[in-house]
């Protein structure tokens, strides 16, 4: 599991609060932990995961002080949400979250679904069958382009047209 | 009003139908949580963005006759009062935070109320059928076709690998949330609760209080459902449902006829006493008048209360929450002058049983 704080390093400490009757988890690094000081219970203490994780990485061992932030951070192009911001609120902005976050998301999903990371579920009947056919003209387009780089241009041309008919099908039931 | 028109007005249609079971699975639910594919997420959308899936609703959806639950009305929240709002999220036909968090949220209800749809809740749209009784693979097949129903009109956000999209991770993939609500009192006495709750959390159940998550489990109602969405079918979902409620029911039976066995002096003496508090005292607080119902419903079930009827449990235990006692009153309440109301009106309904 990432440290909730920073999602750079393994959260190394785990703990419930309960205020008012609230439950809220924590998930931190030993970096992060230190940073927040005296709010965390326990941070102070020096863990063995500390003694690890200097064994384990040069650059984490020179201290709080000197870690940086990564200089870019995944950011949805669609609804603007940050892989910070999703993983504080614990919610996706919008679909494209998904893939904008997907090298992150396997892990998470795991986690939650015992194990699983892939839907084993219903497909929809409409929407279903057009990915079926945006599967396909994506397979006919790379097929295309292996045609024409060995100058199979006949083969090429049948590809061609049959990309064609497929995305015109597309577009004719959606105007339709 | 008289309480008995106001009963029959204020108990959804589909909670009058006994189904499977009703001894001790009182409801049986299926919802499935659904987005659209070109719209932000509630949480990220703007207000304008909410209207137009509100729009669409209306359009699409509102007003039309479907073959099983004939006609859905739109009711959008801004349009509603503040206790009409609580007593649908009593009734469980909206939740609260549609109610009150939702920056332009809406339901679609069918005449029945078996079936809601919210609009604009955490996702666009989430689509609950609520059955009496044991009845989960009814429910899935009802919630399923109202599915397709929708997506042939609304582009849904869908993904090859990760499934349906929502708006929580712990959602995704059929986005279903399958439940029962249960009334285990045997297995609650004879302290047998305790060992099997583990080992439903084992099997990737979660155990509840009547009301959601952290709740308590007030009256031996206890909600389970289904915890993982993602990677399994929806009827290997509750199907892994149905076989652990078929074994608490059987368990259960068995706790009763020890109960009954062994202590029945006890047992009678335990529902007669909240029997008889039920019919004559004149201040009860929600908590108590959910426990001494839970009895009464146990005698019911024992055949050591013979002149009430069975279904008194589930209908007292919405109808005394604040929402309906404020709209049988007709004013908004106070938390002590609701108590007297509740009071009034659990002896006047258990007056209307020995007066049959």
């Amino acid at each position: 599991m990432l440290c909730q704080e920073c999602q750079q390093r393994q959260a190394t400490l785990h703990f419930t609060k309960i205020i008012n009757g609230k439950k809220t988890e924590f998930h931190i690094c030993d970096v992060c932990a230190k940073e927040k000081g005296e709010y965390i219970p326990g941070s102070n203490s020096f863990s063995i995961h500390q003694l690890l994780s200097g064994l384990l990485d040069v650059n984490f061992s020179a201290g709080a002080g000197e870690v940086k932030k990564p200089p870019q951070e995944l950011k949805c192009k669609n609804c603007g949400m940050t892989y910070q911001q999703f993983a504080e609120i614990g919610r996706f902005g919008c679909a494209d979250c998904y893939e904008t976050f997907n090298p992150k998301l396997d892990p998470i999903f795991k986690r939650i679904h015992s194990g699983n990371a892939v839907h084993g579920g219903k497909i929809p009947k409409r929407i279903g069958k057009d990915l079926q056919v945006h599967r396909q003209i994506e397979q006919l387009k790379q097929k295309l382009q292996e045609a024409v780089t060995n100058e199979e241009f006949e083969h090429a041309a049948e590809l061609r047209d049959n990309i064609r008919s497929l995305e015109k099908s597309l577009q004719d039931k959606k105007e339709g | 009003m008289s309480l008995q028109n106001f009963i029959s007005e204020a108990i959804s249609p589909w909670m009058k139908n006994e189904g499977p079971d009703a001894d001790i699975v009182l409801s049986s639910r299926v919802r499935l949580a659904r987005n659209l594919n070109n719209t932000p997420f509630p949480l990220a959308a703007s207000k304008e963005n909410l209207e137009a899936v509100i729009k669409l609703a209306e359009e699409k959806f509102a007003n039309r006759t479907h073959r099983k639950f004939g006609n859905l009305e739109l009711l959008k929240m801004e349009d509603m009062k503040q206790n009409e709002k609580r007593v649908l999220v009593e009734k469980h036909l909206i939740s609260p935070n549609l109610s009150d968090e939702s920056k332009a949220g809406a339901a679609l209800l069918s005449e029945d109320e078996s079936l809601s749809i919210m609009i604009n809740e955490e996702d666009h749209i989430r689509i609950q059928v609520l059955l009496s009784g044991f009845q989960l693979d009814q429910s899935l097949k009802y919630a399923n076709e109202i599915d397709d129903w929708m997506e042939e009109k609304a582009d849904f956000a869908f993904d090859e690998k990760r499934g349906y999209l929502t708006s929580c991770p712990t959602n995704v993939g059929t986005g279903l949330r399958a439940s029962v609500m249960m009334h285990l009192p045997a297995l609650v006495i004879t302290r047998q609760m305790n060992r099997i709750l583990p080992a439903i959390n084992q099997l990737g159940l979660v155990v509840r209080g009547i009301y959601g998550e952290g709740s308590e489990a007030l009256g031996n109602l206890f909600q389970i459902s289904n915890q993982i969405t993602l990677g399994k079918s929806e009827d290997d979902i509750v199907e892994d449902l149905r076989s652990v409620v078929i074994q608490l029911i059987q368990q259960e039976r068995a706790a009763r006829e020890s109960l009954l066995q062994e202590s029945k002096l006890q047992i009678e003496d335990r529902v007669y006493r909240s029997y008889g508090i039920l019919s004559y005292s004149r201040n009860m607080e929600s908590k108590e008048a959910t426990q001494r119902l839970s009895d009464v419903r146990l005698g019911i079930d024992l055949g050591l209360i013979d002149n009430v009827s069975g279904n008194i449990l589930n209908e007292l235990m919405i109808l005394t929450q604040p929402g309906f006692l404020q709209q049988y009153a007709g004013e908004i309440l106070s938390p002590e002058q609701r108590d007297q109301r509740r009071a009034a009106l659990i002896r006047e309904r258990l007056k209307l049983e020995k007066d049959k």
